[in-house]
């Protein structure tokens, strides 16, 4: 029978790895860490139990949109270097069975939310998981340069969902947290962007350093950095964090912000090595990490 | 567009190696699942909504 199984009449079954390299693994992991500190920012205590299944349900929620979102940009993918090794560009996984995992994984992501936390939290990851595969993915990417920016949202969700997921209701602390992710966003895939340019020219993504060109890019990242700095401090002040956050706060977001100065002040020339943005795409996300985890400290070791 | 079907012409051994992963991983992650749901509704009954 083997040698009568060829290609058209019966195809391989889809390894197992391809389908879990299709949820975007890396980008998950911040995913389901902000989550966890939303959920252990909250007031009150949740019961293991819960707690475990609201964060899986958000995790598997951001596979399947990142699925959903391979699964859309098939075509992309395959134009860009980075991405070009992926399952679906690469030729291992075909996309019907991509589609089917996607919305699959989406659905019992929402249904094991509202099984184990509330209907508020299952709404929310249902918006967040529509928002990105709708409005990011399909509409916003392919046409305007300001996509990451409004799409910056659906990657904010996860502390709100994991907040809402231990309270019922939403508080001004999860708010100032998904703002602070929504306006860490431009600077973080900006600084990408740069380095990375080529890629998206070639995929026709009308990123902001290809449309509206380097210089206007570096002058955006700062100007964002700025904001998002004052953003990521703000809780403090307004006496929704304590020391411990605020002063964390404060040390690593003016290093981002002279970061981001570094970028934002120069012009890279023919064969550079882009340093400066790769460095700032790199502490980016140890920002993000810190920041979060700090808020999570300052709750239970509040000085 | 890829092609729908992409992949090469194959052994049997692969196809049989693949189908018994999968049948094991999914094996695994629905038992897991029946202990977390069983949890879940344990947990539940102890937590007030």
């Amino acid at each position: 029978m083997a040698q009568s199984l060829t290609h058209g009449e019966m195809s391989l079954p889809a390894d197992w790895r391809d389908l879990f390299a299709l949820t975007k693994p890396r980008v998950m992991s911040l995913v389901v860490f902000t989550a966890l500190c939303g959920l252990l920012a909250a007031p009150g205590s949740v019961h293991p139990v819960l707690a475990f299944s609201s964060i899986l349900a958000i995790a598997l929620g951001a596979g399947a949109s990142g699925a959903l979102n391979q699964w859309y940009e098939t075509t992309i993918d395959a134009k860009m270097k980075r991405t070009a090794n992926r399952p679906l560009p690469a030729g291992r996984l075909d996309r019907q069975t991509a589609l089917q995992f996607g919305v699959g994984l989406a659905a019992f992501s929402v249904f094991l939310m509202l099984f184990a936390a509330n209907w508020q939290a299952a709404v929310l990851l249902t918006v967040s998981i529509l928002f990105y595969v709708f409005i990011y993915t399909m509409w916003l990417k392919p046409r305007t340069p300001q996509n990451i920016v409004i799409g910056g949202a659906a990657g904010a969700f996860p502390p709100l969902i994991g907040w809402v997921a231990a309270t019922g209701s939403v508080a001004p602390l999860p708010i100032a947290l998904f703002l602070l992710i929504f306006l860490w966003t431009p600077p973080h895939f900006w600084a990408l962007a740069l380095f990375v340019r080529s890629d998206y020219a070639a995929a026709g993504i009308p990123m902001m350093p290809v449309v509206a060109g380097e210089r206007a890019t570096r002058r955006q990242i700062l100007l964002y950095a700025v904001v998002m700095a004052a953003a990521a401090i703000a809780p403090w002040p307004l006496g929704y964090t304590g020391a411990l956050y605020g002063w964390t706060a404060t040390i690593l977001s003016a290093l981002f912000v002279l970061l981001s100065a570094q970028v934002g002040l120069r012009s890279a020339g023919a064969d550079d090595r882009m340093q400066p943005e790769k460095r700032l795409f790199a502490f980016s996300i140890a920002y993000l990490f810190i920041l979060f985890g700090a808020v999570v400290a300052d709750h239970w070791l509040p000085l | 567009m890829t092609d729908e079907n992409p992949q090469q012409p194959f052994d049997e051994a692969e196809y049989r190696r693949r189908q018994r992963v999968r049948a094991n991983l999914m094996g695994w992650i629905l038992g897991g699942l029946a202990f977390l749901f069983f949890f879940i509704t344990m947990a539940r009954m102890v937590v007030p909504t």
